[in-house]
């Protein structure tokens, strides 16, 4: 019930924010946004660090096709239902300090989101699943399609029909295990599926790899499915943008997790060489793309991809290093990137800029920015004591076992992150003070009220990442001893 | 049955309530004559009966196809207010008696048991359709759709007649359960090889009915015929002539021939691909959202192929529902265009192109969301009615054994993704272009008409259960 409850919150949320006007909307958006935070925090101090799949419960949905309403959370789910649930009140109170026309169609198009987000996280049946991850997209289109930059309309449409059309394949993929159950009705539960993949061989699993790998390949996004992604992220509205990256990515990462590994392990041992490959080559180009980056907003893009690119490396190694690492860098990485946006987005307002060229000096004005600024960035490069340093060390570890020469390559990115994290700090913060960078005005209190938590969480996680680590290990073993 | 014989009656009743000189009494009277034949079809159900002298069988699929076309047809009289207000169409009693006979027509199409009455079912339907499709006099596109369309028409039931002849004179019977038996037998004989009669006659039935549900490369005729016509009758066109074609299909493939697929089975399979591909890619290239949606509907007959193809007992449930999520979420579409249309009308034509919607969202957010959630349901995305509609369409196939069915599968998926590219160019112009800012306004009936439409689609997309268990 608490799962369904974790779903349904949002849902009302947004359609009792749609009936407001304006201001309110804001506020009745965030305070229903925070209940949804206790919630998940209850549902954070109840879960059990065990195996099993909690809070489950399952109605009939189709009942002629053995299709059910069925939603549980286990360790794995439970980082991504935090994420979402920590992540959505931040993301709404980043925004309150523009007006955007039509808010409550806004505001309720982010609670909608979340909601198909927090389905997609604790779905145990795969059409539920697919329902979920599907719907996801249409909030978030929209969000950047209405309220984004000048070239939104081009730019959001590739990214619509590029992410439906991987979703299609994965439907297919879909479709065929479902077929493959027994029964005339068939099942469509996670543990007959697990099952039925049992008894596929090599040539059908690699067919089931394809499709599933097209579709989260193209949300994560892997080389060279990636190509919708930074324009996406720079002409969406700031809300978007975090929305994308910080949640709606792990959509990719997750699937890997839960479909990819269990249902299609034969073709990973198979194929996973390539497929880590791949990554390692998008953590090597979009760093380098991103130190070349002159806008804020597409140099995080570019982070983010790269960041994504070290995620799925460590899933495709298989070890619970790797899957353990990924997991809890899922959760950094939110952190991390929705702060990076928040403040791209806080000195965008203030100077109308995002040119690295035209910024600089703001430390002179505005110390306080610097600070979070800077303890945002450390997270991101990995710094010991951050929470992304936890998750890097994982992952590398995870790659190096599987692969000593991808583990050095991919070890690259904590180099190459330090090096265009630092720029972008050192030419937006330190320097000459430009002409629209004069009297930066200080940060106000909803702007505070963002930071700081962020920044808490940034290391507070990096000091005991065990908070999380431990709950997610017996699911990630569980996982791991159905792939053997 | 007594749907049949109340609506020809009540056809004939609409022509003398013309004489009443009210136009007010004409659509709500036509509203109760199709609610009363939806509620007689009904009592039919649960009983396999054969009427006239074994002409017609009714059993429980005839039964909800028939209700799949009457709720069609009701959609379509709801949103037919405004028409027949203007001087051209001073006699509108006409046309509302001309849909009832077409109606007539196409439940005969989904009960026929003889092939004498799907001919005639067939024949009543399109001439329906040739006057209604030429029912706007003064304009010279609707002259020419209805000239084509007839010419196009009767050669193709012409060859639908070759077809059943052939057919007769093969088999001996117009049965189609007699026929059934007369190819079992002939297949027992002669183990699978049938003689070039019934192979031709199996053909050119096949493509007499093709042509009537717009397959490619038998679809030729579509974009101009519905581009051409009046909108309304664009809508009755692309929804209740299609569900009636797909479903006589059907009933001819399963019930006369299933002992024949290795003669017809591959060929059909080739069809559908053409038509999924031809109706998706030329959809891309309109600039008018009215062709757009001619084309879609050749795209959706590709997909109700599928399903028909694949021979499953679940099949029968998956083309019900796909022809009633397809069928609710077109009449959306094209009472979306009907309205906007005329606010935008041009030197007196109605501008039927996709700059016509640029800034609906503002002008009248309700019509917006109607045609965002038309369109959503047929690209097939969740929430919507189109979504499932699909889905139990792609789990027929892939249950299916023959190979030859995944191919088909991965020509569909890759459709389907065409398919969402056009069908969001109306929501773009919709919702993120702006328009000019003059309000549009709709009359009650439309409004309840269409949040109807709209409640099903979202309903039917959360809980496809409601309804696919009756099927």
């Amino acid at each position: 019930m608490l799962t369904i409850s974790l779903i349904l919150l949002p849902i009302i949320a947004g359609l009792l924010t749609l009936t407001n006007k304006g201001e309110n909307a804001k506020k009745i958006a965030s305070i229903f946004a925070f209940a949804e935070l206790i919630l998940g925090g209850y549902v954070y101090y109840s879960f059990i660090p065990n195996a099993t799949t909690q809070f489950a419960v399952s109605y009939d949905w189709i009942h002629s096709a053995g299709i059910k309403f069925s939603v549980g959370i286990d360790g794995i789910s439970l980082i991504l239902v935090c994420l979402t649930t920590l992540m959505v009140p931040f993301i709404i109170l980043s925004t309150f300090n523009n007006n955007y026309k039509n808010a409550p169609t806004f505001y309720a198009l982010i609670l909608f989101m979340q909601a198909a987000l927090i389905g997609v996280f604790t779905a145990r049946d795969i059409f539920l699943f697919y329902f979920f991850f599907e719907i996801a997209l249409i909030p978030v289109y929209f969000i950047a399609a209405i309220w984004g930059g000048e070239n939104r309309i081009k730019v959001t449409f590739k990214f619509f029909i590029y992410t439906m059309f991987g979703s299609l394949f994965m439907l297919l993929a879909l479709v065929y295990l479902y077929i493959q159950t027994p029964g005339i009705a068939h099942k469509a539960d996670f543990e007959s599926i697990y099952a039925v993949a049992k008894t596929l061989d090599i040539t059908q699993q690699s067919y089931l790899f394809g499709a599933f790998f097209i579709a989260f390949a193209i949300k994560m996004p892997l080389f060279p499915f990636h190509t919708w992604q930074p324009d996406t992220y720079v002409e969406a509205p700031t809300a978007g943008t975090m929305l994308l990256s910080g949640i709606m990515l792990k959509m990719g990462t997750y699937g890997l997790i839960r479909f990819i590994l269990p249902i299609t392990p034969l073709a990973v041992d198979k194929y996973g060489m390539v497929a880590i490959i791949l990554s390692i080559i998008g953590i090597v180009y979009g760093s380098i793309i991103a130190i070349q980056q002159k806008d804020m907003k597409r140099l995080i893009a570019y982070s983010s991809f790269a960041h994504v690119g070290l995620m799925a490396a460590g899933i495709f190694s298989g070890n619970i290093d790797g899957i353990q690492g990924a997991l809890i860098q899922m959760l950094a990485h939110g952190i991390n990137v929705v702060g990076l946006f928040f403040i791209v987005e806080i000195i965008q307002q203030r100077t109308n800029s995002r040119e690295l060229a035209r910024l600089g000096g703001i430390t002179q004005t505005t110390p306080n920015l610097t600070v979070y600024f800077i303890i945002l960035m450390l997270g991101s490069v990995a710094m010991p004591l951050t929470n992304g340093f936890v998750g890097e060390f994982l992952l590398l570890k995870g790659v190096f076992q599987y692969n000593a020469w991808a583990g050095a390559i991919a070890g690259l990115t904590i180099i190459l992150g330090a090096v265009y994290m630092l720029r972008m700090v050192q030419k937006s913060m330190f320097g000459i003070t430009s002409r629209i960078t004069e009297g930066f005005a200080d940060l106000t209190l909803s702007e505070k009220v963002v930071l700081f938590p962020l920044s808490f969480m940034v290391i507070g996680l990096g000091i005991a990442p065990n908070m999380f680590l431990k709950l997610t290990e017996p699911a990630v073993n569980q996982l791991l001893s159905i792939i053997k | 049955m007594n749907a049949i014989i109340a609506l020809s009656l009540f056809g004939i009743g609409s022509l003398f309530l013309g004489f009443l000189n009210n136009r007010k009494i004409l659509l709500p009277a036509t509203l109760i004559f199709t609610l009363i034949a939806l509620g007689l079809n009904f009592a039919d159900w649960n009983h396999e009966y054969l009427w006239f002298n074994s002409m017609l069988r009714t059993n429980n699929l005839s039964v909800n196809f028939t209700a799949v076309i009457l709720i069609s047809t009701l959609l379509v009289v709801a949103i037919s207010r405004g028409f027949g207000d203007d001087k051209e169409h001073s006699h509108p009693a006409e046309y509302y008696a001309i849909l009832m006979f077409s109606v007539v027509g196409a439940i005969m199409m989904v009960t026929y048991e003889n092939l004498l009455m799907l001919f005639v079912g067939l024949e009543i339907l399109s001439v329906s359709m040739y006057v209604l499709t030429g029912s706007d006099k003064r304009n010279l596109r609707s002259n020419e759709a209805a000239l084509k369309y007839f010419l196009m028409g009767s050669f193709a039931t012409g060859i639908l007649l070759f077809g059943i002849a052939l057919v007769y004179g093969a088999t001996g019977s117009f049965d189609i359960h007699g026929i059934g038996l007369a190819v079992r037998d002939a297949k027992a004989q002669m183990g699978g090889i049938y003689g070039p009669i019934l192979t031709a006659g199996v053909i050119l039935m096949l493509v007499g009915l093709l042509f009537k549900i717009s397959a490619a490369p038998f679809h030729f005729w579509t974009p101009d015929v519905y581009d051409g016509a009046p909108s309304l009758f664009t809508a009755f066109m692309s929804t209740v002539v299609k569900t009636a074609g797909v479903a006589a299909t059907y009933r001819l493939l399963s019930i006369a021939f299933p002992d024949m697929y290795g003669t017809w089975g591959n060929p059909m399979v080739y069809i559908t691909a053409v038509t999924l591909i031809v109706g998706n890619l030329t959809a891309v290239y309109q600039q008018s959202f009215k062709r757009m949606l001619a084309y879609s509907s050749i795209s959706h007959a590709g997909y109700l192929l599928i399903t028909v193809l694949a021979k499953r007992p679940e099949t029968n449930a998956s083309i019900l529902f796909y022809s009633l999520a397809y069928s609710i979420a077109t009449i959306s579409a094209f009472a979306v265009l009907i309205v906007v249309s005329e606010a935008k009308s041009k030197a007196g034509k109605p501008d039927e192109s996709f700059d016509a919607l640029n800034g609906l969202s503002k002008n009248n957010p309700f019509l917006a969301f109607v045609l965002a959630v038309s369109m959503l349901s047929l690209a097939g995305i969740p929430l919507t009615a189109g979504f499932f509609g699909k889905f139990f369409i792609f789990t027929d196939a892939f249950s299916n054994p023959s190979s030859i069915f995944k191919s088909l599968l991965v020509v569909a998926v890759l459709m389907s993704a065409v398919g969402i590219y056009y069908y969001f160019k109306p929501i773009i112009a919709a919702y993120m272009r702006s328009g000019d800012t003059e309000k549009i306004e709709i009359s009650p009936i439309f409004k309840y008409t269409l949040i109807l439409t709209t409640i099903l689609t979202i309903l039917l997309g959360i809980a496809p259960d409601l309804v696919k268990k009756l099927f």
